[in-house]
């Protein structure tokens, strides 16, 4: 499996996103934590772009870091899955290589 | 699995800490190894002793700690980091003629060559920072 790339800042903020998306290959996950899982919520002005990344990725969001942040999975853009701290294990070991955008 | 975890930053900065302790809880809970966690940059204030957060407030420190006990974790804080920013050991504490010293239970000094060490013997060497 290819690479996991982990983004743990807000596209808002910075622009390790971007950074990720570009590096990326097809078929690489990437995992939304931190202040990243604010890329996952729809209704903001980077939602089409990460949308239109699922085609190609598949793109994960850490569940207790959206509800840390007051908000919801009805907030998470449709074809983003939801995951636990376990569920982050899962994810580092299925893919080859974990890169940390920082 | 075999896991190393690097954390690069301290527990009052950003989020970073609290999302690395709180990932090898889960791993060790899924019966992963976890090789050793290495502390670089800010990371090292993580295993300072002397840190006395609020009762309400959590404790890092004293979670690796006991987290290392209960799973005989190896925890390892880069020594030329901890130095800038006054962490010593027993014995650096009295090299650099200092009053006292201040490494938290469960954790080490060591050197750059132990988180390259993780690195190659690990599976996967999960990165949290800033």
């Amino acid at each position: 499996m290819p690479m996991l790339h982990t983004v743990n800042k807000s596209p808002f903020e910075r622009r390790t996103l971007d950074t990720a998306l570009r590096h990326a290959v097809k078929g690489a996950a990437i995992l939304l934590i931190e202040d990243g899982v604010y890329a996952a919520f729809d209704g903001t002005v980077v939602a089409d772009k990460v949308k239109a990344a699922l085609s190609d990725h598949k793109i994960y969001v850490l569940g207790p870091d959206v509800s840390a942040r007051g908000m919801s999975e009805h907030h998470v853009i449709d074809g983003i899955n939801v995951v636990d701290y376990g569920g982050f294990v899962d994810l580092v070991t299925e893919y080859d290589k974990v890169q940390s955008w920082l | 699995m075999k896991l190393s975890v690097l954390v690069n930053e301290g527990p009052y900065q950003h989020q970073s800490a609290d999302s690395a302790i709180q990932f090898t809880k889960a791993a060790l809970a899924k019966g992963h190894e976890v090789f050793r966690v290495f502390f670089y940059h800010d990371g090292v204030n993580n295993g300072t002793s002397y840190a006395v957060p609020p009762q309400d407030d959590r404790n890092i420190t004293q979670e690796w700690t006991s987290l290392a006990k209960e799973h005989d974790l190896d925890l390892v804080v880069c020594i030329a980091a901890a130095q800038r920013r006054g962490i010593l050991d027993e014995n650096e504490s009295k090299r650099q003629g200092k009053d006292g010293f201040n490494i938290a239970e469960g954790f080490r000094i060591s050197g750059l060559g132990q988180l390259i060490e993780a690195g190659i013997q690990s599976d996967r060497l999960v990165i949290f920072g800033d």
